[in-house]
């Protein structure tokens, strides 16, 4: 063993390094925030001044003078990195702005449209003996069959699918394993209606015609389901570290209970997110209920597998079909409830993922 | 309880590619050796040829025969889920089990053989487990706490722990320091010292000095050229490896005089 010793350089006057300067000009912190509000108003009394104000106008014209200034600023007194950094910073906000503009306009109408209507009232009755066009009813009879039917479709997916991700992480190799994905992917794009033309299909050949039933519906939702279950799935196994199985391997533990003790648990809380993200997915389905759950029931059936079974979107459907001013509000409301139910099954999800989540300490 | 353990004429193979070619040593219960050479030389291979851990990779396989003591673990009929009861392992990462307590983590071997033990059998297994790591003083205090809050080589310590919970006779450790402070390192050092009381133990090091002072027989892997299978070139007392070795290549590894 040999000791170094390590000596700085040492700097000094007369050394005869050249001086390098590591500053630059830069713009005060409050600058992009005081510049966006000026230009905002600016523009506002220009606009005003022609009397043509529009909220269209008013941000596109305020985000391009905003830009122009902003990185013509940053190029005189920053430097053209920073310049470059203003302008791509600059449109990346826009494009997130962009991308939000739609969903917050969406919510924004559900919310205004559907609280016409939305009231314990409307989420404790069904439309059993209701005329369409009396001012009563509501959606109690859809909530039911939206989550009997969304529940039952979980029930059967989930299994199948977080089953089918082991056996593509854990076991397949060659050959059979590119087969199975590649029909998982033709799965993930089968459209809908085709799920539910299925379902009636198979129906008629098992019952006979005229069978409609929330099981139908959960069948054709599954069938909708499991291809997202399993693509999910798959990613958050291939997630755990190939250590933690050799762990489990090197104390003698079998195969399949290090899957079942070690792999699972590790990896149930991005399991849990994508069985949601999932069922996200098919809540809102509406083609393959019509042709498989009915589109007439009105009053409250939690039997899967008696007659027709009404749910949200299928109910929103038929309340626009029917085109009254009443009927619009009952869709609008129909509308904001499933929002809220989504909303309420990702807030569980979060909670339970919190659960279940690997913790530091 | 400590194995010896017979090697011969082992070959290692990914798919039809030979890793590790025609290996043969016995090494001793009750010692520490050590394998030592570059990277990629095979002797992580071989050691994972040791537990039949390497045939957790899709296509790998091993031809000979290694005995321990008196059973070939390659025969035909062995379980390698029962051999790694025998022959434990301790892993370069430490890698203790995310969702489970230090505790949990301790007795997981047990557990998760569906093993039937009393609460006072376990708290017993864990308490002399973690004794025997060195590391009961450090967490006894929290053993619901979950094992990935603690330091790197408290966690390694935990592994080992983890590792020696399930009364293995033969104890392998691949690059076990070489992720941890000097510290940590010497704390697992001694650690290997009083467990070679109780068990056979294997260790591959990049780390000439810790081989050195770790163990009492040193073997020297190698290969011919790159893409060629890896060898076993020397193995003797640590003391002769590295102070007489017979072998030049040896010689020119131990002394740093290498490619």
């Amino acid at each position: 063993m040999s000791t170094t010793t390590t000596q700085p350089p040492a700097p000094g006057p007369g050394m005869g390094s050249p001086r390098i300067n590591l500053r630059s000009g830069t713009l005060p912190r409050r600058f992009p925030a005081a510049l966006l509000a000026s230009c905002a108003a600016v523009v506002a009394g220009v606009l005003l001044a022609f009397s043509s104000f529009g909220f269209l106008l008013w941000g596109v014209l305020t985000a391009v003078a905003y830009v122009v200034i902003a990185v013509t600023a940053s190029a005189r007194v920053e430097g053209g990195r920073k310049a470059k950094d203003r302008l791509v910073t600059s449109i990346v906000y826009m494009c997130f702005l962009l991308a939000m503009l739609p969903l917050a306009s969406v919510l924004w109408t559900v919310f205004t449209n559907g609280m016409n209507r939305l009231d314990i009232y409307f989420l404790s009755v069904s439309m059993n003996g209701v005329l369409p066009s009396m001012d009563a009813g509501g959606a109690y009879h859809a909530i039911v069959g939206t989550l009997a039917i969304t529940g039952m479709a979980t029930l059967i997916s989930v299994p199948i699918g977080v089953m089918t991700a082991v056996y593509l992480v854990e076991y397949a190799q060659g050959r059979m394993k590119q087969l199975l994905m590649f029909f998982v992917d033709v799965m993930t794009g089968i459209p809908s209606i085709v799920a539910g033309l299925f379902v009636v299909a198979l129906w008629m050949v098992l019952f006979g015609p005229g069978h409609t039933n929330g099981a139908a519906g959960a069948i054709a939702l599954a069938v909708l389901m499991i291809p997202v279950v399993v693509r999910s799935s798959e990613e958050m196994l291939r997630l755990v570290p190939q250590d933690l199985r050799e762990a489990a391997y090197a104390l003698g533990v079998p195969r399949w209970r290090t899957i079942t003790k070690v792999v699972l648990p590790t990896s149930a809380a991005g399991l849990t997110t994508g069985i949601m993200l999932a069922i996200a997915r098919v809540i809102g389905e509406t083609a393959p209920l019509i042709l498989t759950a009915g589109t007439s029931a009105v009053s409250i059936n939690w039997n899967l597998f008696d007659g027709q079974m009404m749910n949200l979107p299928v109910f929103i459907y038929s309340q626009v079909r029917m085109g009254g001013a009443i009927n619009y509000e009952r869709a609008w409301a129909a509308a904001l409830t499933l929002i809220l139910v989504v909303m309420l099954l990702f807030f569980l999800a979060r909670m339970i993922g919190g659960l279940f989540a690997p913790k530091a300490r | 309880m400590a194995k010896r353990i017979d090697v011969s004429g082992l070959h290692v193979y990914y798919g039809d590619f030979l890793a590790v070619a025609d290996v043969s040593m016995t090494i001793e219960p009750r010692s520490v050796t050590a394998f030592i050479g570059s990277s990629g030389c095979g002797k992580s291979t071989f050691l994972r040829a040791l537990n039949r851990m390497h045939e957790v990779t899709p296509g790998a396989r091993a031809e000979g025969k290694v005995l321990l003591d008196d059973l070939d673990i390659y025969a035909p009929g062995v379980d390698p889920v029962m051999v790694r009861t025998e022959v434990g392992m301790v892993f370069q990462k430490a890698n203790p089990f995310p969702t489970m307590s230090i505790y949990d983590n301790v007795i997981a071997g047990a557990r998760l053989n569906n093993r039937r033990m009393s609460k006072s059998e376990a708290d017993d297994l864990v308490e002399g487990s973690l004794r025997g790591a060195n590391l009961w003083e450090e967490v006894k205090d929290r053993l619901n706490k979950p094992g990935a809050g603690l330091s790197g080589g408290q966690q390694q310590r935990l592994c080992i722990a983890r590792a020696t919970a399930v009364k293995p006779s033969v104890l392998l450790m691949d690059e076990p320091c070489s992720a941890l402070d000097p510290i940590s390192t010497l704390a697992i050092e001694d650690l290997i010292h009083e467990l070679k009381e109780d068990y056979t133990i294997v260790i591959v090091t990049h780390n000439m000095q810790q081989a050195a002072r770790v163990s009492d027989r040193t073997a020297f892997f190698n290969l011919s050229a790159p893409g060629k299978p890896g060898q076993l070139i020397e193995m003797g007392e640590t003391n002769q490896i590295f102070t007489r070795p017979e072998k030049k290549e040896t010689e020119n590894y131990i002394t740093g005089r290498f490619g």
